[in-house]
């Protein structure tokens, strides 16, 4: 990525990124625009470069940031109704740690409200349009973060991916876009969806703005007590021989031009002396119904916080505190929201919590399991992202179950816990980008990113 | 037909930890101006994570101890849903399937075991205040930590019921996890009762009365549940489950929610926060730090202190710490002086604050068992000794600079009473007591007194003046 230095100065970068972001502001990619904030910003850089002073590993990169990231420029709205207003008083930590090392954030992405949905159609903001097709979708949850990277506006962009929400909009803007670890970078100050699959990571236009953004924000912090120490060993670090593909996914489906794009992939690892292993991971069928158990019982949890007293909109039709509940949420949430809302109270209520919810986290297990098999026989998998290419603007968006089957052969990695990388893998005949991501044990993430580059 | 009655007890605690259990902002809002102590994480602003206090984790093990509990290894947290003002996050953070305390029992002054179930950490909600037209939130005691201790059905008495609160509350104070300020709600009780016929294996259908703030009212509530359900039952009809408010005033508990109208939890376990696991070192090694506890003072203290002057001194666990310092054969004279003058002084509260040296009071009995002081000059010294400004100078000095050393010096004495016999108002009285009224020695001893400005040791007077009479 540019980084600014004595030649190039991050005025200018900062500059080109506004001038691009207005230039594509058809497309819905931003919530928010702060034009004077970051040439401010860009100027203190280039004033310490001037003096000669030492700046940042990512001096005046300028990037752009999830609306689901706190910080006190500009609202916080998870582009959502209800968040309408506020102004958050605190920085994620991930947002101090990246302008710490000297980056400048141009503005707030569209996501699906609260980072329910798979196309950005669920924004309160309207959609955010592919970068290949505005008749097609970005994906979700971090479409506006996805195109502003494929669009070359800005060098990177943090997402948010809980079921996919990276590593699904990356492959439909044909960009790389990182889901690490569970635990890698702190979740303090990202407006949570659901806590025990959040994670926090990037989209890249390379392997090498990964790894190094990687190597920024990851880290324990005293903040989120679900971080991990360290996130990656160098003692781990062996030479991959083995990259599996699961048969379980190669059938009809998924998307013919998909599933040759991994073959391809698969072709050119041979050719670099890589062994291809078949395997099968009967255990990931019960990923799709256990995420969809687990993670809509978190988020109407997560969501309860959202009532209207304390920030954010409150209804008119307020008259007493029922009223204030009921009204606030069901004007301030989007029907996703309330959809997930009323699965997850419905998994956790008294008499039905050992049916769904501890039966799906008996299924999370297995599902752990399988994929702790499989790194035993493989070092990496290689999979497809989602079973199609970008899909049309409102094609799914009265279809739920259609939306969720989007997000197959994605949640399993949130529920284990592991990382996927996605990595751009061609075109379809429509010039469409097509997406394969690469999937490691936990606390693989350093290597994963370097693997990816034998795959170009 | 006779009813026995059953209760159970939940006890709320509020540990006096420095910080509240999820964040770092003061826990100790007393005097301070509403939502001063609320973090951002207490706040519940949008992606804020519940960090874990430490500190509650020992008080925690403390407590549990202190009621003979097993301390469980692993234990975790759940949420528990609910929507009001008062619950910014929508939840309280508990302990929902795998509480921090096990199984342990609170024996009370009687004997009587009332066995523990478990206790577990949560914590504490929000205040509103309700005014005609609107409400204020006050979240200074949000996430203040509480361990809450559930009994097992094992009181069948208000005086028990009573019993064990007020032992809860010794429990507490002897192991110093809280405050116990009962007028802050530092403790409160809710308590099921119900009754069944005597003989009968089935419990009865149970009424809970929730939030009780004393002892008292935990044993009055108990005592009108039970008239209450007797009448009920007698009069053919059947007690319904529900949640009771109990009115301080008139001495009732009204109706508030039916088990139909009861609230669905939704509990979950907290994804936030990992599992606490305590080695078994740990769990030992602050076991270990458990001071001595009412159950053990009774034992040490039973054969020198009067059973109810004992049972007087365990409201005040400073005290009897103060007890176990001072030598033993001085005990029985110091818990007589705390339960009579100390406890009964005005300024008992400040003073319990800063109690004297284990030296000082040794000394000021063993002035006592030399006769040194006259009892009144006693307890003036004793308070003295508690007294801002002359505390830290010892008994024997300030009994001098007041001048209240009883004069023993039987010359000394002599002296002053051959002044006295010389006086013509004792003339009389001489002559009385001569003739064989024996009383009047009274007012000859007061007149020697007197002369000493009374110092002198009255017994001593008494001897030599009949010897002199004789």
């Amino acid at each position: 990525m540019k980084i600014a230095n004595s030649k190039v100065t991050a005025e200018r970068l900062v500059r080109d990124a506004l001038e691009k972001a207005k230039h594509f502001d058809d497309y819905h990619i931003f919530t928010f625009i702060d034009e004077e904030g970051a040439i401010k910003k860009a100027k203190e850089i280039d004033a310490k470069i001037a003096r000669g002073e030492k700046v940042g590993r990512l001096a005046g990169v300028p990037y752009a940031l999830k609306d689901n990231f706190l910080s006190p420029r500009g609202e916080t709205t998870a582009s959502a109704h209800i968040l309408e207003g506020f102004t958050s008083p605190i920085t994620a930590t991930a947002v101090e740690k990246l302008e710490a090392e000297g980056a400048i954030m141009i503005g707030r992405t569209n996501l699906d409200a609260f980072a329910h949905g798979s196309s950005t159609e669920n924004s309160y903001y309207g959609p955010t349009l592919n970068a290949f097709d505005k008749k097609r979708v970005a994906g979700g949850s971090s479409g506006g973060s996805a195109v502003a990277v494929a669009l070359d506006i800005v060098e990177f962009a943090t997402g948010t991916d809980t079921g996919g929400s990276i590593r699904q909009p990356a492959s439909f803007n044909g960009v790389y876009g990182l889901k690490p670890t569970y635990g890698c970078i702190s979740r303090y100050g990202v407006v949570a969806m659901a806590s025990s699959t959040d994670c926090i990571g990037f989209f890249t236009k390379s392997s090498d703005d990964m790894e190094l953004l990687m190597s920024v924000a990851s880290g324990q912090d005293p903040k989120d007590l679900t971080t991990l120490a360290d996130y990656y060993n160098d003692s781990e670090n062996k030479k991959a021989k083995k990259v599996g593909i699961i048969k379980d996914f190669d059938n009809d489906s998924v998307d013919k031009e998909i599933r040759e794009a991994l073959k391809k992939k698969c072709e050119l690892l041979k050719s670099k002396g890589y062994e291809i292993v078949e395997l099968e991971m009967p255990a990931l069928k019960y990923a799709l119904a256990a995420y969809y158990i687990i993670v809509p019982a978190e988020v109407a949890s997560n969501l309860s916080r959202y009532d209207g007293v304390r920030y954010g909109f409150r209804s008119e039709k307020s008259g007493d505190l029922d009223k204030l509940y009921a009204n606030t949420r069901d004007e301030g949430f989007m029907s996703e929201n309330k959809r997930r809302i009323m699965i997850g109270n419905f998994v956790l209520s008294s008499g039905f919590y050992d049916a769904y919810f501890l039966k799906a986290a008996k299924a999370r297990t297995l599902i752990v399991k399988e994929y702790e098999k499989a790194f035993k026989k493989v070092d990496y998998l290689l999979t497809p992202v989602s079973p199609n290419p970008a899909f049309l603007l409102g094609e799914k968006v009265n279809d739920p179950i259609a939306m969720y089957l989007e997000d197959m052969m994605s949640v399993s990695l949130n529920l284990a816990g592991i990382p996927g990388l996605a990595i751009p893998a061609g075109m379809n005949k429509n010039g469409l980008p097509l997406g394969l991501q690469l999937v490691g044990p936990r606390r693989s993430d350093k290597s994963l990113i370097e693997f990816s580059k034998e795959l170009i | 037909m006779k009813y026995i009655p059953t209760i159970g007890i939940e006890c709320h605690v509020q540990l006096s930890t420095k910080t509240k259990l999820f964040s770092e902002v003061d826990n100790d809002a007393r005097g301070k101006e509403p939502n001063a102590c609320v973090s951002p994480v207490d706040f519940a602003l949008p992606g804020m994570l519940p960090r874990l206090n430490g500190e509650a984790i020992r008080l925690a093990v403390l407590a549990g101890r202190a009621m003979n509990c097993t301390i469980n290894p692993s234990s975790r947290f759940d949420r528990k849903h609910y929507f009001y003002p008062d619950s910014p996050k929508g939840y309280q953070i508990t302990q929902f399937y795998h509480p921090i305390i096990g199984e342990g029992y609170v024996e009370l002054p009687s004997g009587t075991k009332i066995r523990v179930e478990h206790a577990h950490l949560e914590g504490d909600a929000g205040k509103l205040t309700h005014f005609s037209s609107y409400s204020l939130v006050d979240l200074n005691r949000v996430d203040t930590p509480l361990i809450e201790i559930v009994s097992m059905p094992d009181i069948h008495s208000a005086k028990d019921a009573h019993d064990y609160c007020k032992e809860l509350w010794r429990l507490m104070r002897f192991a110093g996890v809280s405050y116990g300020d009962l007028y802050n709600g530092n403790m409160r009780f809710d308590v099921n009762i119900s009754i069944a016929p005597e003989g009968s294996d089935k419990l009865g259908t149970r009424a809970e009365v929730k939030n009780l703030n004393s002892f008292r009212s935990v044993e009055r509530a108990v005592e009108y549940e039970i008239t209450r359900q007797t009448k009920i039952l007698e009069s053919g009809e059947k007690v319904v489950q529900e949640t009771r408010g109990w009115n301080d005033a008139t001495g009732k508990t009204t109706g508030q929610r039916s088990k139909e109208e009861a609230k669905d939890y939704r509990y979950m376990p907290e994804p936030d926060l990992p599992p606490i696991n305590l080695s078994t070192e740990f769990i030992e090694t602050e076991s270990k730090k458990l001071p001595s506890m009412p159950v053990d003072y009774r034992k040490k203290f039973s054969k020198i202190i009067a059973e109810d002057t004992l049972e007087v001194l365990l409201d005040y666990p400073e005290l009897m710490k103060k007890l176990e310092e001072i030598d033993e054969k001085h005990v029985k004279l110091m818990s007589n002086l705390f339960a009579s003058v100390l406890l009964a002084e005005e300024k008992s509260a400040e003073y319990l604050n800063d109690l004297p040296s284990a030296n000082d009071l040794n000394e000021l009995s063993e002035m006592n068992e030399k006769k040194e002081l006259s009892s009144t000059a006693m307890k003036e010294v004793f308070l003295r000794l508690f007294d801002p400004q002359m505390k830290g100078r010892g008994a024997k000095n300030i009994a001098k600079e007041l001048g209240l050393i009883q004069e023993n010096d039987l010359e000394a004495l002599e002296k002053i009473v051959d002044i006295v016999l010389a006086k013509p108002e004792t003339q009389k009285a001489q002559a009385d007591f001569n003739a064989g009224e024996e009383k009047v020695i009274g007012f000859l001893v007061g007149q020697v007194m007197k002369e000493s400005h009374g110092k002198a040791n009255p017994s001593a007077v008494q001897e030599i003046l009949r010897k002199k009479l004789a």
